[in-house]
């Protein structure tokens, strides 16, 4: 074979494999890169939630308003937020009765009467957004990650769909996309806190039940409620840095 | 099928039959390769005919241990991302390095210096197309002098050495996938590792010695007793040790009874009382166990031990797949929230179905019938043959 022929192909092939590598760094880099948003700085905030047992009304604004705008589908298998009713017989609380029809969507039924000897109430779930994420630890591939500003995000495009965060998340947070047959879970409304607005279940709460708040900024109303109240997480033997605070929370709560 | 309250997004299981057969076939390999070892590493000399056949068995099933992971996923393509970019704090990333590891630098290597005289005989014996594939296989290298040989048997010890504990790593390893997720107390248990380790060597050898026994009748050869008798009390031995670690953890848990004992105890009489009691713990580990115990207490005549041999066989086989049935599908029946219980609905003809399933138990086979033809494992009686013409 001519010498200058082969040089060129050993040349050109070696351009060729460096631009695919090339290609897929950017890529990776570009994937990486928070939505655009140009006067947040990721570092600036720690992101949390109040969530007052309370004040809950079991309206299920905030899960039609959550699957509105973050076209969560429709299935009642499916859901970012929800909302669960307990009905605790007096000092049974290892045994509640708890029920949520299609995550609270449609409201709840009236189910008990008052004076039965129990007690009632609602208790609204979404992502616990910890800083320990067992979810996080587990994805093979690095795709559900926690962003500097505390926020548990999956990268659709990249991840598998292997279910594993799904087993690994305690609260049951995490379903699957039908659709793209990838995780999916509550992104706190990234799109939405990014730009400075609430997220959407907090926006469309009647009664302020759930409130965004910013655990860095010393002047977000959430240190006043954290001093003010005791506050609790869902299954704290978890240790998994829950910042999903909740007031009032019941033992019988799981 | 609900009962009581699960969280909205339990409602559907995660982990279908196909994440039941993958820590099923990667026992299946760990367990052959440890027989194998048995013969090279503690010159147990009696096994020495299922030697080469165990090492086949363990190469056809790790062929497909990952198709039901890879048929699972709900993005195949992207499977590759776990080798270029892995998570390495996840369990899960590490198995295709484990895989790797195990698939390329102990079985095929070990295989390949077994194989190797033999090899370069084909290569040079045998007729027609096939002939380019021995050659192909020898790699270029045709050196079967003594010392040469000598340098193999050398090297093929050292990889068994270092195959040992791979093995242990391919299978411990599975069951932390399991046993590290704390959200699930059926699941999460430091005994899993171990337990799934001893699982993998009962079932891989009821396989390898099963398979002896019905390749050697199909040959019209007469069955090794010896070999037979050395691999059933291997199998008792190695039963013994896992149904225990099993019924401690069992017991540990009933004692203990933690907030999660009555959500699973309830279960355990329920929705996995035939699966869990009748079909892995009566039949396929007490029964299995018993016929054992009466093989190696009662004098029994070579045709009754065969018999023995095979129905416990086939018996712990099914025990095995039961448990990795109980820990995959069972840990995934009751909700995190201890309030309620769902129901797995096994679909046929779906990409998660039966039917794909049985076709992935199907295909070792015929992997291994292959790769019997290409490299037959019948040591000495080629070579008495070979005398004989």
């Amino acid at each position: 074979m001519n010498p200058d022929r082969r040089d060129f192909l050993a040349r050109s092939g070696k351009l060729l494999f460096l631009t695919g590598a090339a290609q897929i760094a950017f890529e990776s880099v570009l994937r990486g890169e928070p939505e655009a948003a140009p006067n947040y700085r990721t570092t600036d905030h720690w992101w949390g939630m109040t969530i007052d047992v309370e004040k809950c009304i079991g309206c299920g604004n905030c899960v039609r308003a959550c699957k509105e705008e973050n076209d969560v589908p429709r299935e009642p298998s499916c859901f970012r937020t929800w909302v669960e009713r307990y009905h605790v017989p007096e000092g049974d609380i290892e045994r509640p009765q708890v029920d949520s029809p299609n995550g609270g969507y449609d409201g709840f039924p009236e189910r008990y009467r008052a004076g039965d000897g129990a007690k009632s109430f609602f208790v609204p779930k979404l992502c616990n957004h910890c800083a320990h994420s067992p979810c996080v630890q587990v994805c093979p591939v690095g795709a559900t990650f926690e962003s500097p500003d505390g926020v548990v995000l999956v990268d659709k495009k990249y991840c598998l769909g292997c279910r594993y965060c799904v087993q690994a998340c305690p609260y049951g947070c995490r379903f699957i996309d039908p659709r793209t047959e990838t995780v999916d879970k509550c992104s706190l409304c990234y799109h939405r806190i990014t730009k400075g607005l609430t997220t959407a279940c907090c926006e469309a709460c009647p009664t302020d039940a759930r409130v965004l708040g910013d655990l860095k900024n010393p002047k977000d109303p959430i240190h006043e409620f954290l001093r003010t109240h005791k506050v609790q997480v869902l299954k704290p033997q978890m240790a998994t840095g829950s910042k999903a605070y909740y007031n009032g929370l019941d033992g019988s709560v799981r | 099928m609900i009962e009581g309250y699960v969280y909205p997004n339990e409602v559907e299981l995660q982990w279908s039959i196909l994440i039941v057969l993958y820590p099923y076939i990667t026992g299946l390999v760990a367990g052959a390769f440890i027989l194998a070892s048995l013969e090279r590493v503690f010159r147990v000399e009696s096994v020495k005919p299922t030697y080469r056949l165990a090492l086949l068995t363990a190469l056809a099933f790790l062929l497909v241990a990952p198709l039901p992971l890879q048929l699972h996923l709900g993005h195949p393509e992207r499977s590759l991302e776990m080798y270029l970019t892995p998570h390495t704090a996840s369990a899960m990333a590490m198995f295709g390095f484990v895989y790797l590891w195990y698939l390329m630098a102990v079985l095929v290597l070990e295989i390949w210096l077994d194989y190797r005289k033999d090899i370069v005989r084909l290569a040079q014996t045998a007729a027609g197309p096939i002939r380019h594939v021995y050659r192909l296989m020898t790699l270029g290298s045709y050196d079967v002098s003594a010392a040469a040989l000598r340098v193999d048997d050398r090297a093929g010890y050292v990889i068994t050495l270092v195959g040992i504990p791979s093995a242990f790593l391919l299978h411990g390893y599975v069951g932390f996938i399991f046993g590290s997720v704390k959200a699930n107390p059926w699941w999460s248990t430091p005994l899993m590792p171990i337990v799934f380790l001893f699982s993998a060597i009962v079932s891989g050898i009821a396989t390898v010695m099963l398979l002896y026994m019905a390749v050697t009748r199909l040959r019209g050869r007469p069955i090794d007793m010896r070999c037979v008798d050395t691999i059933a009390r291997y199998l008792f031995y190695a039963f013994i040790i896992d149904f225990s670690l099993e019924m401690l953890d069992l017991i540990h848990r009933i004692y203990e009874a933690d907030e999660s004992f009555h959500t699973l105890d309830f279960m355990v009489r329920t929705r996995l009382y035939f699966p869990h009691i009748v079909v892995q713990i009566v039949t396929g580990t007490l029964v299995p166990l018993v016929l054992l115990a009466l093989t190696q207490l009662v004098k029994l005549a070579e045709g009754a031990r065969r018999g023995t041999y095979a129905t416990a066989g086939v018996l712990t086989l099914i025990g095995i797949f039961a448990m990795r049935w109980n820990v995959v599908i069972g840990g995934q029946l009751f909700s995190k929230s201890f309030l309620g219980y769902t129901t797995y609905k096994m679909q046929f003809a779906t990409r998660e179905g039966l039917l794909p399933a049985i076709a992935l138990m199907i295909l070792p086979f015929v992997i291994l019938w292959v790769l019997v033809k290409l490299l037959p494992p019948w040591v000495d009686e080629t070579a008495a043959e070979r005398q004989a013409t």
